[in-house]
């Protein structure tokens, strides 16, 4: 009655074959090579999911209304020539979600299929940790922009892969320095995360600085929700019972929401003062409803609490102008990933051919830059990791203006609060944070 | 003696949460025998709808109170409709077939409706805090309970009050029960079985909405809400029985106790208590807790 | 054919089939349960142990040779599964569904928590080698990784189908009709559903071993309900009837998939979930339906 295995496997090859075959061939010829002078860049982050509204389409955006302005040739110098070095820039745009599997296929495609010059994107550490190999094994350059784990560089040396945004021990570090500074009276601090890799890392890193920089004062609550959680009523009455003065949360967008919402009706942020290590990202959304007094980082000098350089006041007008709300962090991290890309391309095209992978690699490899979020210096990670300055500031809600502000900003030069060159971050905290340069 | 009482407290507002999640779910698998996944999506259209009501109810000025009931209006309205599309619209034709597959077919549902919400609310995130905030505080010696929590937790008991009470004293409730125990049989006696579908499975979708629309005020409504909650509501269904009103609300009380101990004595197992408890339920107990067993038919 | 094919094909398409065929295997395991009636939400649970096994050898043996790795997948997954057998044999229907789903929970959970493997970041795995052949370009590493994923599938595809013409695999579909009656036949049902449970744990734990060589990358990920709901979703899609649906059925998910991401990149979801339904009104036996309409038409055919 059925045939023998073997028979139906030969039938499956063929139909695979057959299927393939006309595929491959139509998505060879499919795209036109991209005209001589165009640059192509494929652009990854969250379209869709609960990571689309915080981090991924603020960082879509900005990429657009960046392409769109250096292509017009009208960005401050040192950015103003067109496009990459005279070179238009075409950007495809592509959904990080789904299963890393997807993820790791998506870039393969990118680079394989639509043959990209460059890929910037990827706002999810586990996607980062999982492109870097396949980046180096392709040799296609690849930008970070957003995701914060340290491991991308302590783990192997890179040749292709490179993150100019500071990786996420920074934030945390910085933000003990700034409680310890600005909060008096401190004697316990709780902390809310949650369960997945960011914000353990968030935790240990700041459980970490904590221990080093004031090791009289001690952790009380240590709670780790689930991530998407929604719904924190059993947290909230845990920390009701804490004694605590200060609680640190890597929250973010949605969780953060919900949780300041429920916190709100319940009276918590009278007893205790919230540390929200990327509580920028609401703090536009929340305005009057956010805390006074609640302490709000950025990842950096970014978003809010950006500099008031003639740059930084070019990207926030151009994205204003065009999306209606001022720019979040992840918007500032994209635009300097675009931004030192270009660089970095340009120093390698001098030749004014299209310059290599390898190339613009070695045009990146170590340079500082100055962009929207201040100054990156790749000093981490061989020169493909950047280190750049942090803030913290308070929150105050300015009913005049009716605009949400951050007071009591403190900024943190980057040599404070990033591990030097060669050490390993989480070694570097649990080691006392030797060799930090702090003012 | 603090941390009992906090115990207590989150462990019924949980329940609470729970129970308005998985009560829709129960009653149209109990009715239909149908799984239905999409089940998120009408929790989810109901947040979206109640926190799109706060919004022009805010903006209109209009006194809280109103503003609740106009939120809980909307949200069963928009459940209400999305039910009765569904249901004519596409699952009849699928009642014919295998089990698994009509859970497929309500999979593939839910993925549709993902995109469609962005496409009605796009991919922002919304907040409908308004009513919460309203509804003020309680203190408790050093705990501090929100009374919209409270209010929640006496919603869900009227809620399972009125469900136990309509399917034993109503006509229509016993017609309901009837079919539940033996569809075949049911039709033989003259229920019109289809109707009672139709009218089952947009029961469900409101009560799905309406757990959305509650829950609305305390959560950021974003995307992906809706998937969280389908695997929970699937967990507290199958340790209460499928089918079962009282399964869930014995479910949802076991579920949330067990989560509120674990976050206050045992934080490190929260991420797996419901999955233990439905394992162990499981287990001891292989369909549920408050179901018959069935006799064998040879 | 297949792996000539693979050979000409450009690298994008071989890593997207390779990663498909993996995944396949796990649908096959789905298909040999669903052709006695029962349907698992957990197979993640398998696919995850079999990644991190192959990931874990790699870190503390350092061992690198894909036959070896992917053996040890096997093996760690069908112990696995043996052990949960005992358990899961005794439910069946939605209650097989849910305490299936339930576990692979647990164990995602368990991975979350655990702190050394990187939570929910996961870890990499080094570059596999092949019987002391050690691929220097990426070109042939993704051919051999393919050629790799070929072979183990047509001996998967062998052994499932030999196991369906047994007289074991032959009760299926009467256990699925009414297990009583099978009792009274003299075969025991609880241990027929428990090989069968073994032999879908091997075949989705060797899946994913196989998938996790092909991304280089293991995550906790990989043990939860949305990937199981993947491998049931392509499991209707290509049907119980036939053995190379499976394969082909993954294949067509996996370039949908990408298609969708590609054309659509918001609105993906909605094209899934249109196919999916599409498939189930039009198609309910899923492909291997018009496969085995096609056999019968050519085997009918006068020769």
């Amino acid at each position: 009655m059925s045939h023998p295995a073997k028979c139906t496997k030969v039938a499956l090859a063929a139909l695979a074959a057959a299927a393939l075959a006309p595929i491959a061939v139509a998505q060879a010829q499919a795209p036109a090579a991209p005209a001589p002078a165009t640059v192509k860049l494929g652009i990854v982050s969250f379209l869709t999911g609960p990571a689309a509204s915080p981090f991924g389409i603020p960082g879509r955006n900005a990429a657009e209304i960046v392409i769109e302005t250096l292509n017009a040739g009208k960005a401050p110098a040192p950015f103003n020539t067109v496009g990459f070095g005279g070179a238009k820039v075409e950007a495809k745009y592509v959904d990080e979600a789904g299963a890393v599997a997807n993820v790791v296929t998506e870039y393969r495609n990118l680079v394989q299929r639509d043959q990209v010059d460059a890929v910037v994107g990827y706002v999810s550490s586990g996607s980062c940790l999982a492109v870097t190999p396949v980046a180096e094994e392709l040799k296609k350059l690849t930008v970070f922009y957003d995701c914060g784990t340290p491991r991308i560089f302590e783990e192997k040396p890179r040749s292709y892969v490179f993150r100019f945004s500071p990786h996420a021990t920074m934030d945390n570090v910085a933000a003990a320095r700034y409680l310890i500074a600005k909060k008096k009276g401190l004697t316990s601090f709780s902390g809310i995360n949650q369960n997945y890799a960011w914000g353990q890392d968030s935790w240990r890193d700041f459980l970490g600085a904590m221990t080093v920089l004031a090791p009289k004062v001690t952790a009380d609550k240590i709670l780790f929700p689930k991530l998407f959680a929604g719904e924190y009523g059993a947290e909230i009455s845990t920390l009701l019972t804490s004694k605590s003065q200060a609680l640190h949360s890597s929250f973010f967008d949605g969780d953060l929401e919900s949780f300041i919402f429920q916190e709100q009706a319940r009276g918590l942020d009278k007893r205790m003062t919230m540390i929200l290590t990327a509580g920028e990202t609401v703090l536009y959304r929340l305005r009057d409803k956010l805390p006074d007094g609640t302490i709000i980082g950025a990842r950096g000098s970014s978003g809010a609490l950006a500099r008031d350089t003639d740059i930084a006041k070019w990207f926030k007008t151009i994205y204003t102008d065009r999306y209606n709300t001022p720019p979040t962090y992840p918007a500032y991290q994209m635009a300097q990933s675009l931004l030192g890309l270009k660089l970095g391309y340009e120093k390698a095209a001098k030749a004014g051919a299209k310059p290599t992978s390898e190339e613009i690699a070695a045009g990146l490899k170590g340079i500082s830059f100055t962009g929207p979020a201040g100054e990156v210096k790749m000093a981490l990670g061989d020169g493909h990791q950047g280190i750049t300055e942090t803030a913290y500031g308070t929150s105050k809600f300015n009913k005049q203006k009716n605009t949400p502000e951050l007071v009591d900003i403190m900024r943190f030069p980057a040599e404070c609060v990033n591990p030097p060159a060669g050490v390993e971050a989480e070694a570097w905290v649990k080691d006392g944070m030797k060799g930090a340069k702090c003012n | 003696m603090l941390t009992a009482f906090a115990i207590l407290t989150d462990g019924l507002v949980y329940a609470a949460y729970l129970f308005m999640v998985a009560i829709g779910l129960t009653l149209i698998f109990g009715v239909m025998r149908i799984l239905n996944v999409a089940h998120g999506s009408f929790y989810a259209f109901g947040a979206y709808g109640a926190a799109t009501a706060v919004g022009i109810y805010t903006t209109l000025g209009l006194p809280d109170a109103m503003g609740f009931l106009l939120m809980v209006a909307a949200a069963m309205a928009v459940g209400v409709v999305l039910g009765l599309i569904l249901e004519r619209g596409l699952l009849r034709f699928a009642y014919g077939k295998d089990e698994v597959i009509v859970v497929l077919v309500t999979y593939a549902v839910f993925l549709m409706l993902e995109d469609v919400i962005v496409l009605i609310w796009g991919p922002g995130s919304y907040g409908a805090y308004q009513p919460m905030i309203a509804a003020g505080n309680t203190e408790v010696g050093d705990l501090v309970l929100s009374n919209y929590d409270i209010g929640l937790v006496l919603i869900a008991a009227a809620l399972a009050a009125l469900a136990t009470w309509s399917l034993h004293f109503t006509r229509y409730g016993r017609i309901l029960t009837a079919v539940i125990f033996d569809r075949e049989i049911a039709a033989a006696f003259g229920i019109n079985v289809t109707v009672v579908y139709t009218v089952t499975f947009i029961i469900g979708a409101a009560l799905g909405a309406l757990g959305g629309a509650v829950m609305a005020p305390k959560i950021a409504v974003t995307l992906g809400i809706g998937v969280e909650v389908i695997v929970l509501a699937f967990a507290v269904v199958a340790i209460g029985g499928m089918g079962s009103i009282e399964g869930a609300l014995v479910g949802a009380l076991i579920v949330g106790l067990c989560r509120a101990a674990a976050v206050h004595l045992v934080p490190q197992i929260e991420l797996f208590v419901i999955y233990g408890v439905m394992a162990l339920v499981l287990i001891l107990r292989p369909h549920g807790l408050f179901v018959r067993a069935q006799p064998r038919k040879i | 054919m297949a792996a000539v094919a693979g050979a000409l094909a450009p690298d994008w398409i071989v890593s997207l089939a390779t990663i498909a065929f993996a995944n396949a295997l796990a649908v096959l395991g789905l298909v040999v349960m669903w052709r006695a009636g029962l349907i698992s939400f957990g197979q993640a649970l398998y696919y995850c142990v079999g990644a991190y096994a192959v990931a874990l050898t790699g870190r503390w043996a350092g061992i690198t040779d894909a036959f070896i790795l992917v053996l040890l997948g096997g093996v760690a997954s069908w112990l696995i599964a043996a052990i949960v057998g005992f358990l899961l044999a005794r439910y069946r229907e939605i209650f097989f569904a849910m305490l299936s789903l339930a576990l692979s929970m647990i164990l995602y959970g368990g991975l979350v928590k655990t702190e050394s493997l990187g939570s929910t970041d996961g870890f990499s795995i080094s570059t596999p080698t092949f019987a002391g052949y050690a691929p220097h370009s990426a070109a042939m590493l993704q051919l051999s990784l393919y050629w790799l994923t070929l072979l183990v599938c047509f001996l998967a595809a062998l052994g499932v189908g030999a196991y369906f013409r047994s007289v074991a695999g032959s009760l299926a579909a009467p256990i699925r009709d009414n297990e009583i009656r099978v009792e009274f036949l003299g075969a025991s049902v609880t241990r027929l559903i428990h090989v069968k449970v073994m032999i879908a744990g091997l075949l989705a734990g060797i899946g994913g071993a196989l998938a996790a060589l092909a991304i280089g990358h293991v995550d906790p990920n990989m043990a939860y309900w949305t990937t199981s709901g993947g491998f049931v979703f392509v499991t209707v899609l290509a049907g119980s009837s036939s053995v190379a649906a499976a394969f082909i059925g993954s294949l067509l998910f996996e370039s949908l998939r990408s298609a969708a991401f590609d054309l659509m990149p918001g609105l993906w979801q909605i094209t899934l979930g249109s196919v999916l339904l599409v498939t189930i009104m039009f198609l309910p036996e899923g492909l291997g339906s018009i496969l085995v309409r096609l056999r019968r038409r050519s085997s009918a055919k006068p020769s």
